[in-house]
């Protein structure tokens, strides 16, 4: 199977998020950026596919040179080859744009299916898995908790996390799974692996390269504009009950019930 | 001259960190409490490759440099000292088994000790002989193929839980050090068995026991090197041992300055987080100093051995400045803290304990001092 | 161009979502002020009854797409009718719940008609030339961002539980019609084998209006059942703090922030837990936040209305009963 996973570098989920200078985004400074969490089922699944049908798997992530660590991670985790997508043209491209860049390279490859986290853990969309299967034609299966993938027979079943419930669907491949928690358990990148991730292709590819012009892309391109970013108000410091516990506990109930009327 | 990690090394220690943060860091507590050896998390290491880290691949291990060893060790004895420890040991007995071992001792034992299929340990220490190590009394006596050791090891890490021991005894009652050599011993061969266990104060999650030989029978191909190298052995393994050690020392030491500057940002006193209290602020900033300090000798040492350079004072200075840094800065961390510190509720606590031994396993600071004192007065003027 | 606010209703089982009365409340609050018609979607099979109630929440009309293949959802049915639809009444903003079934389809039907779509809003507005801007939270909440929608239909999706429902008023009629639907073999490329519910427990995190968790404090998995029956006699959804599942006390669908479930109830009670970064951002936005920790410099008692400084183990059975006894009373 050819495999494609797209994956995002972000902030590390202990971030202290602070609103950089121009009021847009945020304060890159002493960020430690990761392999977005939801990629890492992506990773995961596509090797584990690998590992019981046989085929390649091949990570693709659109950013500037930093991410080119994160596309090593993969490599380590077991990927064999990595893509990465970075012309100046690409910044601060939306969802949609972001994925439109991505199709373009993922049409120059043959694939029988792509994984993407179901979001990234920066703007929290949830979009790119959807748009990237639009502009690609094929169906998708989003938050998947489970799959199952017949080759052969070019069919998958998904299990989908919706509310309260498990939604279970079938489809052909090729198609986009979005994946999610519970889908799997993402291996750690054993040492050896790590050494060897260095030897394995990683291809950048710019704006030309994918056939895109600079109106279609980043800024230019994008249907969705951020305006502006703010820290949401601190919540004031509240009241502090000490003492007896059965005090306390009929003075919060009171309190819970006449001053904040939710129970 | 500037310290810059490779890559491969910075993904070894982003990698190690991140396993080592949610797979250790949240059970070490429990562990720490109810002594229970991390028997899972070890076979998790195992996969990843911590176990051998410096064992080439043809025998198992990840074919890794003593830099990664030292920034893998500081990212696991953060989240738990107690397996930092189990870990180190395991490395260290690699390292004799490949340096000195036959072709068949290599397949039979290092391959699977690298690979983490089962753990090691070393059996130098006795109750009578620690930093004297030379004065040991437990004997071999070699008797129709068979060495038959009689005598008691002590603080054996590990102890219950390692199926393979590298042990020295004397061959050569005469003949001083160099009449000890270095034994093979398995678990589980005649007259082997395993005494007391420790209740230590500290590395609670890592046994330490007795070793008891009543004439235990080792195979004779089971003697690791020639008869009478033992000393040099162990005393080689030492030295990479004291770097595993230094870096065990500045991880527990980032543990506590960790710990120490999340509580002083968010306790309040007289209207203000302690944080903004010159006395507070002077001490992280020696805390975070001593750290940087040992943590760059400690990579130096590393970097020395990996070029096969001499290494051995630099790997004493390491261990004698990280051990007894980690010390001051797991006191200053816990003073920090308050009342609190001394609760179980914060792992400060925990470090504090864990701390005391650096400065007294694999060997003491003040045979450190000897080692280094010897080879700088011994320096040519 | 009808130039109309949309709504795109959400039900299952014919049964219409609460969402969609917090979108039609705030579908009509635009139209009103744009001054022009407030005009809902409504899909499936069967449904064609709902049409009417639409119309008391305040919708002057409803298109209702009733067919056997949108009985049940699925992203290629919805996008498709949805598509042609938008194609031929032009609508100026058409807002979707952001829900798992509509943050599955919007992006679909965005790209096919090249709207601009902002996701999980949590405050709209229009700027002086009517144009919508859409306030939404990014980082799980730990940053908020204003965006611009620059290409036409506007199109946003809902967060639920933030917008205020609309009333119902049943002399508040809605013209209803008809929208022919037609699907080609094999159009749908996915197919609907099975739904399992229950899933995740009995109330669902996400959609609780109280949630009690628990942290680290407790001490072990074995002491979570006093976080349980506090939230057994609240009918509260149970949550955890992501240290208590890494240490797999608990199982992941249970953990309550960033990479877990972002959740914004009325009430959220914290237990033993100290208020990691990660964990606010999964649970900072909810009205009232109670915590109970031993530790008075807990980051937890930061950011809630109302702290209790004590040992879970003492507090917790005590609170459970002064609630058992309030709601005897009530």
């Amino acid at each position: 199977m050819n495999i494609i996973v797209c994956i995002k570098q972000v902030p590390d989920t202990t971030t202290k998020v602070r609103v950089g200078k121009d009021g847009k985004h945020i304060d890159p400074g002493g960020v430690k950026f990761i392999v977005n969490t939801y990629d890492d089922f992506a990773v995961e699944e596509a090797i584990r596919l690998k590992e019981r049908f046989g085929g390649e798997v091949t990570v693709i992530s659109m950013g500037p040179e930093r991410v080119k660590e994160a596309l090593r991670m993969c490599l380590a985790m077991g990927a064999d080859k990595a893509i990465q997508l970075w012309d100046p043209a690409f910044e601060d491209s939306d969802p949609y744009t972001t994925a439109l860049i991505l199709s373009k390279a993922i049409q120059q490859l043959p694939y029988d299916i792509i994984f993407c986290g179901k979001q990234a853990i920066d703007r929290d969309t949830m979009s790119v898995p959807v748009y990237l299967a639009e502009l690609l034609g094929l169906p998708q299966a989003t938050l998947v908790v489970k799959l199952e993938v017949d080759p052969n027979a070019r069919k998958f079943i998904a299990y989908r996390d919706i509310e309260g419930a498990k939604e279970v669907i079938e489809g052909l491949l090729p198609a986009v799974i979005s994946t999610q928690w519970k889908l799997n358990e993402p291996r750690y990148p054993t040492l050896p692996n790590i050494m060897k991730a260095k030897k394995k292709e990683l291809k950048e590819l710019n704006a030309a390269a994918l056939g895109l012009d600079s109106a279609q892309v980043g800024e230019k391109g994008s249907r969705v504009k951020v305006l502006s970013m703010e820290l949401p108000p601190p919540r004031s410091k509240g009241k502090i009950l000490k003492g007896d516990p059965r005090e306390v506990c009929r003075e919060l109930v009171r309190l819970l019930r006449e001053e904040a009327k939710v129970i | 001259m500037t310290f810059q990690l490779t890559e491969e090394q910075r993904m070894i220690q982003m990698t190690v960190r991140e396993f080592a943060r949610k797979e250790i860091e949240p059970i070490a507590g429990k562990w720490d409490r109810e002594s229970l050896f991390p028997e899972e998390t070890i076979s998790k290491m195992a996969e990843m490759g911590l176990l051998g880290m410096m064992v080439p691949s043809e025998y198992g291990g990840a074919g890794l440099d003593t830099v990664s060893y030292s920034l893998a060790m500081q990212e696991i004895a953060y989240a738990c000292a107690s397996t930092s420890v189990i870990m180190g040991v395991n490395n260290l007995v690699c390292e004799p088994l490949l340096k000195f071992g036959t072709e068949a001792q290599k397949q039979k034992y290092l391959v699977p000790l690298a690979q983490g299929k089962f753990i090691g340990s070393f059996a130098l220490t006795e109750p009578g002989a620690g930093s004297d190590a030379a004065n040991q009394k437990t004997s071999a006596l070699l008797k129709d193929n068979f060495y038959i050791l009689n005598g008691t090891k002590m603080f054996i890490t590990s102890g219950s839980h390692a199926k393979v021991f590298i042990t020295t005894a004397v061959t050569d009652k005469a003949a001083r050090h160099h009449g000890i050599s270095a034994f093979i011993v398995e678990k589980g061969m005649p007259g082997f068995s395993i005494g007391k266990i420790e209740d230590k104060m500290g590395l609670r999650a890592s046994d330490t026991t007795e070793l008891i030989f009543e004439n235990c029978r080792v195979p004779s191909e089971n003697l690791l090197g020639k008869e009478g190298e033992g000393f040099k052995i162990m005393m080689a393994a030492l030295d990479g041992g004291r770097i595993g050690i230094a870096s065990q020392s500045v991880g527990i030491a980032q543990a506590c300055l960790d710990a120490a500057t999340r509580y002083a940002k968010k306790r309040e006193a007289f209207g203000q987080p302690i944080a903004e209290f010159q006395g507070i602020r002077w001490m992280i900033a020696d805390m975070a100093t001593e750290i940087e300090a040992a943590r760059l000798l400690t990579l130096q040492a590393a970097l020395l051995k990996d070029r096969g350079l001499p290494f051995t004072k630099e790997a004493s200075m390491a261990k004698l400045f990280a051990s007894e840094m980690v010390n001051r800065v797991a006191y200053k961390a816990l003073q920090i803290h308050g009342g609190y510190g001394y609760l179980k509720d914060f792992p400060v606590e925990r470090y504090y304990r864990d701390a005391r031994v650096t400065t007294i396993y694999e060997g003491t600071s003040e045979i450190q001092r000897n080692v280094i004192a010897k080879l700088v007065l011994s320096t040519e003027d | 161009m009808s130039g109309n606010i949309w709504v795109i209703a959400e039900q299952r089982e014919s049964e219409l979502k609460k969402v969609t009365y917090e979108l039609i409340g705030e579908g009509r609050r635009l139209a009103d002020e744009v001054g022009s018609k407030l005009e809902v979607v409504l899909l499936g099979k069967n449904i064609t009854h709902l049409a009417e109630s639409i119309g008391f929440y305040g919708a002057d009309k409803v298109f209702v797409a009733d067919h056997e293949a949108l009985e049940k959802y699925t992203t290629d049915g919805y996008a498709k009718v949805i598509t042609n639809l938008i194609k031929a009444q032009q609508p100026a903003i058409v807002l979707f719940a952001a829900t798992t079934m509509g943050r599955d389809f919007a992006p679909r039907v965005a790209a096919r008609v090249g709207a601009g779509l902002s996701v999980d809003c949590i405050e709209l507005k229009l700027d002086e030339n009517k144009s919508l801007l859409c306030k939404r939270p990014v980082y799980a909440g730990k940053a908020l961002v204003w965006e611009a929608i620059l290409t036409r239909p506007q199109m946003a999706s809902l967060r639920p539980n933030v917008f205020r429902p609309a009333r119902r008023d049943e002399s508040h009629k809605a013209e209803v019609e008809k929208v022919p639907v037609e699907f080609a073999p094999g159009e749908i490329r996915t197919t609907v084998k099975e739904i399992i519910k229950g899933a995740t427990g009995k109330v669902g995190l996400t959609e609780a209006s109280i949630v009690v968790s628990g942290g680290r404090g407790l001490k072990g998995p074995e002491n979570f059942y006093l976080v349980e029956n506090l939230a057994e006699v609240l009918g509260a959804a149970v949550g955890a703090s992501r240290a208590v599942v890494d240490a797999g006390w608990k199982e992941h669908a249970y953990q309550v922030g960033q990479t877990g479930k972002v959740v914004t109830p009325n009430l959220y009670i914290a237990c033993g837990i100290s208020g990691a970064i990660q964990h606010l951002a999964g649970m900072g936005s909810s009205k009232y936040i109670v915590a109970i920790n031993k530790d008075p410099d807990a980051n937890i008692f930061n950011v809630c209305n109302y702290g209790i400084v004590g040992d879970v183990f003492e507090i917790l059975p005590i609170l459970t009963e002064e609630f058992k006894k309030l709601l005897a009373e009530s």
